[in-house]
């Protein structure tokens, strides 16, 4: 037996981001463990777990490529680290020289480790940093910072206190990460109530108290229903309302009409059984959270339907409530500053190209709206953008309208994909750089908010494996060439890491101990007393004036979601355990092997209605737009919908073990590259045809 | 029976198959292959609510193991410290008689080899004195590596905690 060694580190997975064990033999990785320090146990979840897999999968880019054929058709020339670098250095002179830096657009899938992606961009003068939440959270992002100047995620869940929760379609225990769902888990088990609110049964559905079906599209009748029962029969928190809810006769007014009956009929959940989730909750108060969501990329008036659910927990008086949402701490509650790389970036003074922040002035531009882009590309509107940096995200299977987006990529002078994975983006890029992956990268120290917040670092375990960079080398590399390098000041990542501990005493060698440097010893809570929220009124505003002046209603009534057409049926999906936002994990020798492909799960009357029977192959169609797929059958599916896993029918060759099997659900989301009220893609409002094949 | 025993708690266990991927990472199982493993049967209404009933399986490491039995050529062995069954590879004929022998059908066949290979308990880590992979990486922490006693004592502990939280008023 060689040499033995313990890496803390981060897993990148998904974006989880779980502080990570990594057990090294003679260079190679042995295995992942969860990080002890931080889970009380060495638990990882499968994907987790499957990182060892991903690291020696040699289907993945090995060294830059530059494209050498049409798009797409796979052709490609090994080249150097330079050349790549200096043709798309070139590439991006030219376009700065002719339309400015504003023309040059970079999206990733957000998170704490963007930083260096933001500062490349701030450094040349670009304003177009896009996360991929267009497809994901942007309605729960707005709608929070609406209505309590929060994020999703700036607050969190004090689960392991919780009495009560309300979850809707939020799949906790199969759509996990490492550290919620043994939360979710000791919450239940140690009495916690959960009701969870679905168009299909799932894992979460199995360990709830109890499982409503919901009519596909209707949580915003529920929530309404249950604001009404509450404000109605004074179960709010009296205290906690008057001191920092701005609007309630507003609501009060606005609720009337959704009474419980009226929701039943809507949702097809009873009344009573409404009006029991209004009593029980109002019992377990404060103590007691309606889950917000992550994905939310749900529909048209998905925005609203999120602030109902914030206007819930504001009622219940469960911000800052043990057992509620607490807001999560981080550095400076502490009394510590940590440098951010993004703090010494230049101001960039641009418009952005989608109208986040601007045109619409209630969608920040933290996230922006990465659906408008492609047909900035298309019509020059407001200002051509003409190069694209696609950074570890892949928003040809992320986001809808495939169709659209490679018509836009034909019009892109410039195509880049950064990624440790053959994303289809990279398969339809102009330049791929392979970056390092997690094992074999460090990256600069992040903040673990919460209530006991946490520094935490992504270092490298292992060397890479291939001809490969990190992202920090790739991001200062590119700045360089285009005569920004002063914005990157540091020399490696370890000179990075060391300048963001400046002041606190710590090293990077801090990060050997256990992985992560507690910053407190004792959970922080604010006094409930003294709660400030970050709106203009610095409360939490059920009614907005911001809004109002805006032209958005605080509130939009409720209107009926259209039924599926005769023949067809609302598209939803989903997650599971062992696999992640698609092209990450449907390769991997391990996770494919366990759930190598989707299927469409249909209800038994839905079936016999269209003649088809489990395992039958079927074709889904919208649009001219064909998948297929093999299908389950299950009693708990809602008779309007299809359901289907998220990220499957890989069309990338070089991925032998994924390709060709199972659908892509978003090639069939067509024309849902539409800008909302939340800044989200209505997903789940696309209809499909289905005939056996 | 060997001297540990794995429990599940199956209130805790979410069918992630975190077990299934530790395993099969820490002892490099091939394609198709499973030491342990998580199945799922249900869903089945209990209380108004579809649940799903989440098996796991390894091997139960008998004492008089059929496997054993079966083995013609003593590759299937029995350790003596503790009773764990593993095969001796450099015995294994790959005649399959285990594979038929086992009511729970633990030998797995190695496509590499073409050989038996199946659950050890990890002893390699267990000689080092840590827990199998399984119990180790578990997700919710709901397998538990134990012995038989210790295990039993939980489950009284657990019981009795209970009935003294329902209880409704002392009797003495």
């Amino acid at each position: 037996m060689g040499e033995r060694r313990e890496v803390y580190s981060l897993c990148c997975m998904c974006t989880g981001r779980c502080p990570i064990l990594v057990e090294v033999e003679d260079g190679i990785v042995k295995h992942i463990w969860g990080n002890p320090h931080v889970f009380g146990a060495k638990s990882l979840c499968p994907r987790g777990a499957a990182g060892v897999a991903f690291e020696y999968d040699n289907e993945r880019p090995q060294y830059p490529m530059i494209r050498d054929g049409e798009r797409g058709s796979g052709k490609w020339r090994r080249v150097s680290w330079d050349e790549a670098l200096d043709f798309i250095a070139d590439k991006l002179k030219k376009i700065i020289a002719e339309d400015g830096a504003k023309a040059i657009a970079l999206s990733d899938r957000g998170g704490p480790h963007t930083e260096l992606h933001k500062l490349f961009l701030a450094a040349i003068g670009s304003p177009n940093y896009f996360t991929h939440d267009a497809s994901c959270s942007n309605s729960v992002h707005n709608a929070h910072m609406s209505i309590a100047g929060h994020a999703r995620n700036t607050v969190g869940y004090d689960y392991r206190n919780c009495k009560y929760m309300v979850v809707f379609g939020r799949n906790l225990l199969e759509s996990l990460i490492t550290g919620e769902a043994r939360n979710v888990i000791e919450m239940i088990n140690s009495g916690g109530k959960l009701v969870y609110i679905d168009v299909r049964w799932n894992y979460t559905a199995s360990k709830a108290y109890k499982f409503f079906m919901i009519n596909p599209g209707t949580d915003y009748a529920l929530a309404l229903a249950l604001i009404n029962v509450i404000v109605n029969n004074n179960l709010y928190d009296v205290d906690f309302v008057n001191k920092y809810v701005v609007g309630m006769e507003y609501l009060r007014s606005f609720v009337q009409p959704y009474t419980p009956e009226w929701a039943e009929k809507e949702t097809g959940i009873p009344a009573e059984e409404i009006r029991k989730i209004a009593y029980e909750a109002a019992e377990a108060k404060p103590s007691v959270i309606f889950h917000p969501g992550w994905m939310t990329a749900w529909t048209e008036n998905d925005f609203y339907f999120r602030r109902a659910i914030y206007t819930l927990n504001a009622l219940m008086g469960s911000y800052e409530a043990k057992g509620g949402i607490f807001i999560a701490k981080g550095a400076g509650d502490c009394g510590y500053k940590i440098k951010t790389p993004t703090s010494i970036a230049p101001k960039v003074t641009e418009e952005r190209c989608d109208g986040a922040g601007t045109k619409y002035p209630w969608i920040r531009k933290n996230w922006g709206m990465l659906q408008v882009l492609p047909e900035v590309v298309l019509t020059g509107n407001p200002y051509p953008v003409r190069a694209y940096i696609a950074m570890r995200h892949d928003p040809l299977v992320a986001m809808p309208d495939f169709d659209t987006w490679v018509k836009a990529f034909d019009k892109l002078d410039l195509v880049v994909a950064i990624d440790v994975n053959w994303s289809l983006t990279a398969w339809y890029a102009d330049v791929i750089l392979p970056e390092s992956t997690y094992l074999e990268r460090t990256d600069h120290v992040i903040v673990r908010k919460g209530l006991r917040p946490q520094l935490a670092l992504r270092q490298k375990a292992v060397e890479p494996r291939f001809d490969s960079r990190s992202r920090f080398q790739i991001f200062k590399a590119l700045a360089e060439r285009l005569g920004k390098g002063e914005h990157f000041p540091w020399k490696d990542e370890v000179e990075l890491v060391n300048w963001q501990l400046e002041g606190t005493g710590w090293t990077i060698e801090d990060f050997q101990k256990k992985g992560v440097i507690d910053l407190t010893d004792k959970p922080i809570w604010y006094d409930r007393n003294n709660l400030k929220f970050n709106t203009p009124t610095g409360k939490i505003e059920v009614y907005s004036e911001f809004l109002e002046k805006a032209g958005v209603p605080s509130f939009a009534p409720y209107e009926r979601p259209a039924s599926p057409p005769e023949g067809m049926l609302r598209l939803v999906t989903g997650k599971i355990a062992l696999h992640t936002q698609g092209r990450t994990t449907s390769n991997n020798p391990i996770l494919n092997e366990l759930c190598p492909e989707n299927h469409l799960y249909l209800h038994p009357d839905t079936a016999k209605k269209f003649g088809v029977k489990e395992g039958d192959t079927v074709v889904v169609s919208a649009n001219g737009t064909e998948e297929r797929i093999k299908v389950k059958v299950s009693p708990y599916v809602h008779p309007e919908i299809a359901f289907m896993l998220h990220g499957f029918g890989d069309i990338v060759p070089l991925r032998t073990r994924s390709f060709g099997k199972g659908a892509l659900d978003t090639r069939l989301m067509k024309g849902k590259l539409k800008v909302t009220v939340g800044g989200n893609c209505p997903l789940f409002e696309t209809f499909v045809s289905l005939k056996k094949a | 029976m060997s001297k540990y025993v794995i429990t599940q708690d199956q209130l805790k266990c979410i069918g992630c198959l975190a077990c299934v991927v530790h395993c099969k990472v820490e002892n490099n199982i091939s394609p198709g292959a499973r030491f342990c493993d998580i199945l799922p049967v249900g869903p089945k209404e209990v209380n108004g609510v579809p649940r799903i009933f989440f098996v796991y399986m390894n091997c139960f490491h008998c004492e008089d193991a059929f496997c054993i039995k079966a083995c013609p050529t003593g590759a299937m062995t029995r350790r003596e410290k503790d009773g764990i069954v593993y095969v001796r590879q450099e015995l294994c004929i790959g005649c399959k008689s285990c594979m038929k022998a086992c009511p729970w059908g633990i030998p797995q066949w190695d496509e590499g080899t073409g050989k038996v290979f199946k659950c050890h308990l990890c002893m390699h880590r267990i000689d080092r004195g840590e827990k199998p992979a399984c119990v180790e990486g578990c997700t919710t922490s709901c397998l538990t590596f134990t012995v038989p006693e210790e295990a039993t004592r939980k489950v009284r502990e657990k019981y009795a905690t209970r009935i003294a939280s329902e209880l409704k008023s002392t009797i003495w």
